[in-house]
C-alpha cells in the first residue's frame, strides 16, 4: 500500500493518575511525523459496555498501558522518537489493585465521573432460585471453600495488526482481525462520528484470537484517528509487550462457594459469592459472570441456589471475552466441590455426578432448555478409560492421583444481543462453482471447512466444489460475530438453509428441462438425473447456463438468515442458547511432594459435540482448548505487582510448549441435536473448561490437600502441602 | 551495509542497515513473508529459519551475521508449487489451525528430521519445544512429524 505510515501509541506508565497537561508540540515538529493525536485534538465519544472508556484518555489514566496519545510517522524509528517527545504532566493518584478492597466504599474512586457507583463496583449480578435456607437446614453434608484464578491472556501467536485507509471521497477501509465485525463497524462510527455506511471492514487471515481479537479496542479507534488526521493510510502493529499490556485479558474471578447435599449425594443447594476483578474498564468482560452463573445453577440439578456477583473496577488491564468466558474459573470451583462433597459423603465422585447430572429435556433454574445432553455418557467414558474405579484414591503412595471435571457451555449460540443470527448466501455460477458467502469469520478454528462441508452435503457435491467468502463487510450478510462457540451451529444452519434453497432452484429448472416432477429427480455428485432413466440428466453447470442464458433468465442464488429460537434473559432467566454442550475430563498427575511440581501424565476427554461435522477439526478444537486449559491449570499467569505486569513476554507468561501437553485422549460423543445443522453443536470452547478443575482434583487425590487457586505452580502446591490445606466440611451428618 | 545471501537456493544482494535482523530482511526486503514473528524476543519460534542447515530464530539474528550464508525459509521447503513432505503431513494430520506458528514449526521439524529421521516422540517434543503453538495443543503436530520421520527412514 503506497504511503503507508507506521502508527505508535503512548501508554500510561502509571496505574492511576490525573493528566494535568499533555504537550505534543515537539513531536509534531519532528520531521517524518504526519499526525499526533491525543484527547485534546480529536473527536471521540465513550465506548464500552458501561460507556466508561475513551480511546485516548483525557482526564485520567486508570492502568499501566492506558492509551494517552499516538503518532503516525514514516517509519518505526521516527514514530518511537516522536513518542519520546510527548510530554505528559501527571498527578499521581492512590490506586486500587485488590478487588476486595475495590468493594469498599472508601477505596480510591477509579471512575469518579460515573455517578451512583458504590465503591468501585461496576456491576452486580444477583440470582435466587428456590429456598436456600430450607435446603441448607435439610442438608446432610455441606462443603465450603474459596477458589481463585489469576489474570491470564489469550496470547495468540500473532499480535493485533490494524490498517486504516480513507479514500479521497472519505470512504474508510479498515483491515482488522476483529470477529464481531458488524458491531465493530458500528462502534467505530459511533465513537468517532463517522458515517457507518462509508466504512468497509476487511478481515485478513488471523493468526489466532481465542477472544483476544473479538471486540473493538482503543488501538482500533486510534489507527483510524491517525489515518484521518494524517490523510494517509496507517498501520498499527502491537508488539508482544503491548499485546500483553494493552489488549484484553481473562479476568481473575474469586469464588466463595458452598454446596450441600443429602445423605445419598443428591444436591440440595449452592450458595456463591463471586467477585470479578475486571480491571480499569467495563467491557464485555463483565459478562463472564453470566457464564459463571450458569455453571453454578446447572450442569447438575441444583434445586436451590443463591448467587451474588460483584464486578469490580481495579487499576489493572481490563478483562475481555477470552475462550471459555468465565467458565474455566467457575468450573474450578464447582467441580472441585463435587469431589469434596463426594469424599465427605464417602461416595465415589463419579456416582455423585451421575446422580445429579443434567439430562435431555431438563429445564434449568435459569430457564435454559436442554435439548440433547451427553453428560452422562461423557462421564461414563472417561471413568472407564481412566480406570477410575480401580485407581482413584489408590495411587497416593506413588504420589499420583486422578481427578475429574465436567462442564456445561452454550452450544447453540448465546443471545446477548437483539439478534443472535447469521446471514448466508449461496450462489451457483455458470461453471457450476458453488460459493457460500457467510456472515461468520474464520480465525483458524476451521469454520470455513465445516461450513463448506455443510453446503456440500446439502447440495450433493464434493467439498472442493464449494468456495467460502467471509471476510468483507461490503459483501457478506450480517452476523453477530464469532463468540460463544456459535459458528458451526448458527452460521452452519444459515448456510444449510441457503444451500437447500439454491439446490431447490436447480431442481426446479431440472424438472422443467428434464420434463420430470421434482420428486422423481435425484442428485448425485452435482448432477441431477431422473430416477430409472440414466439418459435424462444434467449437471449443475448446464442447469445454471440453461436457466441463465435465455429470455427472462435468472441466476441461481439463495439467501438465508438463521436466528436461533432463543430469548434474551430477564433477571438471568431465559433460554439463552438453542443447544448446550457438555463434556468430561479425567486428569492423572504426579506430584513431587518435596518441590510441589505437578506433572500431568494423562488427560482423557469426552465431549458431546452433537454431531462431528469434521471429526479432525473437532479433535483439534478439543486438544487445543485442553492445552490452553492445561496452561491455565499449571503455568499461565500475568504476575502483577502494583499494577505492573512483571514480565510481559511469552516465556515468563508460561505458555505451554510441546513438552507440557501430554497425549490427550479425545472421545467425540454424538447426541445429534435436534436443532443443530445435521445435529452439530458448538465445540470451540469446551476443551478449555475442565482441565484446571480436573487437575486440581487429581492433585487432591495424590496428596490429600485442596488447591485453592490456579495456576498450580510448584511453590503454591508446596505451600498447600506444608500448611496442609484441606477441604472444609462445615457439616457432615452422613 | 551490503549483504549477500543465498535464500532458498537463490542468490540475493541487498543494501541493509547494520542492525537489521535476518527476519526483517527476509520479510521486508525480500518479500518472503512466510516467516512470521510473534515476539521478536526469541520466545515463540514463529520466525525459525535454517541458516547453513541449522535452525535459528531469525528475529534475534543480525542479518550481517549470516553474510554469505545459506538460508532456507518455509518457502524453500516445497518445490515447483508442490508441498514438501512435512507441509503435506501437516495438512493431512490437521496440524495447523490458524497456521501462524506453522512455518516456523515446519522449518524446526525439517532441521530435527535432517539430524535424525528416526526421532521418537520424546525427541520431537524436545526439538519443537522452542516453537509455541496456541491453537493445536501440539499432538497433531507431533503426529505429522512422526509420520514424515517414518516415511523418510523407510525411504533410505
Ligand atoms: S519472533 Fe522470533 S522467536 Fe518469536
Ligand atoms: S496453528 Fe495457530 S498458533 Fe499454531
Amino acid at each position: 500500500m503506497s504511503g503507508l505510515l507506521v502508527g505508535a501509541i503512548l501508554r500510561s506508565p502509571h496505574p492511576h493518575a490525573r493528566i494535568r497537561s499533555i504537550d505534543i508540540s515537539a513531536a509534531e515538529q519532528l520531521p517524518g511525523v504526519h499526525a499526533v493525536v491525543h484527547a485534546g485534538n480529536v473527536e471521540q465519544r465513550p465506548f464500552g459496555y458501561n460507556h466508561d472508556n475513551l480511546p485516548l484518555k483525557g482526564d485520567k489514566v486508570r492502568f499501566i498501558g492506558d492509551e494517552l496519545a499516538a503518532v503516525a510517522a514514516i517509519d518505526e524509528e521516527t514514530a518511537r522518537q516522536a513518542l519520546e517527545l510527548i510530554r505528559v504532566d501527571y498527578e499521581l493518584l492512590p490506586a486500587v489493585f485488590d478487588p476486595f478492597e475495590a468493594l469498599d466504599e472508601s477505596s480510591p474512586p477509579i471512575h469518579d465521573e460515573l455517578p451512583d457507583l458504590e465503591g468501585n463496583v461496576a456491576m452486580r449480578w444477583d440470582f435466587d432460585h428456590g429456598d436456600v435456607a430450607a435446603a441448607e437446614a435439610e442438608a446432610a453434608v455441606i462443603v465450603e471453600g474459596t477458589y481463585s484464578s489469576p489474570q491470564a491472556a489469550p496470547a495468540a501467536i500473532e499480535t493485533h495488526v490494524v490498517i486504516a485507509a480513507f479514500d479521497p471521497d472519505g470512504h474508510l477501509t479498515v483491515w482488522s482481525p476483529v470477529h464481531m465485525v458488524f458491531m465493530y463497524r458500528k462502534e467505530l462510527a459511533d465513537c468517532l462520528g463517522l458515517d457507518w455506511q462509508q466504512i468497509t471492514i476487511i478481515q485478513p487471515p488471523v493468526g489466532g484470537s481465542f477472544g483476544g481479537k473479538i471486540d473493538i479496542d482503543p488501538h482500533d479507534f486510534i489507527t483510524v484517528m491517525l489515518a484521518r488526521k494524517a490523510r494517509r493510510p496507517v498501520r498499527l502493529v502491537l508488539s508482544r509487550e503491548d499485546e500483553f499490556i494493552g489488549t484484553r485479558t481473562r479476568q481473575p474471578i474469586h469464588f466463595k462457594l458452598r454446596t450441600g447435599a443429602d445423605a445419598e449425594g443428591k444436591l440440595l443447594f449452592r450458595d456463591a459469592e463471586i467477585v470479578s476483578d475486571n480491571g480499569a474498564y467495563n467491557g464485555w468482560g463483565s459478562h463472564a459472570m453470566l457464564v459463571a452463573m450458569n455453571t453454578i445453577t446447572s450442569m447438575y440439578r441444583v434445586p436451590a441456589s443463591r448467587v451474588r456477583c460483584a464486578v469490580t473496577y481495579t487499576n489493572k488491564n481490563y478483562g475481555g471475552s477470552v475462550r471459555g468466558f468465565g467458565n474455566p474459573q467457575a468450573t474450578f470451583a464447582v467441580e472441585q466441590q463435587m469431589e469434596e462433597l463426594a469424599d465427605a459423603l464417602g461416595m465415589d465422585p463419579m456416582d455423585v455426578r451421575l446422580r445429579n447430572a443434567n439430562q435431555p429435556a431438563d429445564v434449568t433454574p435459569q430457564g435454559m432448555e436442554i435439548t440433547s445432553c451427553g453428560l452422562t455418557e461423557c462421564l461414563q467414558i472417561v471413568r472407564e478409560q481412566s480406570g477410575w474405579d480401580e485407581r482413584r484414591g489408590k495411587l497416593r503412595e506413588r504420589h499420583r492421583g486422578l481427578g475429574a471435571a465436567a462442564y456445561i457451555h452454550v452450544g447453540g449460540g448465546a443471545r446477548i444481543y437483539g439478534s443472535d443470527g447469521c446471514g448466508a448466501m449461496v450462489k451457483v455460477d455458470d461453471s457450476g462453482q458453488i460459493t457460500l458467502i457467510s456472515g461468520s469469520s474464520e480465525l483458524g478454528q476451521g469454520s470455513e471447512t465445516a461450513l463448506a462441508m455443510i453446503v456440500a452435503e446439502e447440495m450433493h457435491v464434493p467439498l472442493e466444489a464449494v468456495h467460502v467468502i467471509n471476510s468483507n463487510t461490503d459483501v457478506k450478510p450480517w452476523d453477530v460475530g464469532v463468540h460463544a462457540s456459535r459458528t458451526t451451529f448458527v452460521a452452519g444452519n444459515a448456510a444449510r438453509m441457503a444451500a437447500a434453497d439454491a439446490r431447490d432452484q436447480l431442481l426446479e429448472t431440472a424438472a422443467e428441462l428434464l420434463e420430470a416432477p421434482v420428486d422423481r429427480l435425484r442428485i448425485v455428485d452435482g448432477t441431477v438425473g431422473v430416477v430409472d432413466d440414466p439418459e435424462r440428466r444434467m449437471d449443475y453447470a448446464r442447469l445454471v447456463r440453461r436457466r441463465l442464458l435465455r429470455e427472462q433468465g435468472s441466476v441461481v442464488m439463495a439467501t438465508a438468515f438463521y436466528d436461533p429460537p432463543t430469548e434474551m434473559q430477564k433477571e438471568y432467566r431465559g433460554n439463552i442458547s438453542a443447544a448446550y454442550g457438555f463434556g468430561a475430563h479425567v486428569a492423572e498427575v504426579e506430584v513431587d511432594p518435596d518441590t510441589g511440581m505437578v506433572r500431568l501424565l494423562n488427560l482423557w476427554t469426552a465431549h458431546d459435540v452433537g454431531r462431528a461435522i469434521n471429526p479432525m477439526l473437532c479433535e483439534g478444537q478439543i486438544e487445543g482448548g485442553a492445552a490452553m486449559g492445561i496452561g491455565l491449570a499449571l503455568s499461565e499467569e500475568l504476575v502483577i505487582f502494583d499494577g505492573r505486569i512483571a514480565a510481559p513476554n511469552l516465556h515468563d507468561y508460561g505458555l505451554p510448549t510441546a513438552l507440557d501437553v501430554p497425549r490427550i485422549v479425545v472421545n467425540l460423543v454424538e447426541t445429534i441435536d435436534p436443532r443443530g445443522p445435521f445435529g452439530a453443536k458448538g465445540i470451540g470452547e469446551g476443551g478449555i473448561i475442565p482441565p484446571a478443575a480436573a487437575i486440581a482434583n487429581a492433585i487432591a487425590d495424590a496428596t490429600g490437600i485442596r488447591p485453592r487457586e490456579y495456576p498450580m505452580r510448584p511453590w503454591k502446591v508446596k505451600g498447600w502441602i506444608d500448611t496442609q490445606e484441606r477441604s472444609i466440611v462445615v457439616r457432615n451428618d452422613a | 551495509m551490503r549483504l549477500e545471501l543465498t535464500v532458498n537456493r537463490d542468490p540475493y544482494r541487498r543494501e541493509v542497515a547494520p542492525d537489521a535482523s535476518l527476519l526483517t530482511v527476509l520479510r521486508d526486503d525480500l518479500g518472503l513473508t512466510g516467516t512470521k514473528w510473534g515476539c521478536m524476543t526469541g520466545d515463540c519460534g514463529a520466525c525459525t529459519v535454517l541458516v547453513d542447515g541449522e535452525p535459528v530464530v531469525s528475529c534475534l539474528q543480525l542479518a550481517q551475521q549470516v553474510q554469505g550464508g545459506e538460508v532456507t525459509t518455509v518457502e524453500g521447503l516445497g518445490r515447483d508449487g508442490e508441498l514438501g513432505d512435512i507441509q503435506a503431513a501437516f495438512v493431512r494430520n490437521g496440524a495447523a489451525q490458524c497456521g501462524f506458528c506453522t512455518p516456523g514449526m515446519i522449518v524446526a521439524a525439517e532441521a530435527l528430521l535432517r539430524h535424525n529421521a528416526a526421532a521418537g516422540e520424546a525427541e520431537i517434543r524436545e526439538g519443537l519445544a522452542g516453537n509455541l503453538c496456541r491453537c493445536t495443543g501440539y499432538n497433531k503436530i507431533v503426529d505429522a512429524v512422526l509420520e514424515v520421520g517414518r516415511a523418510r527412514s523407510a525411504a533410505t
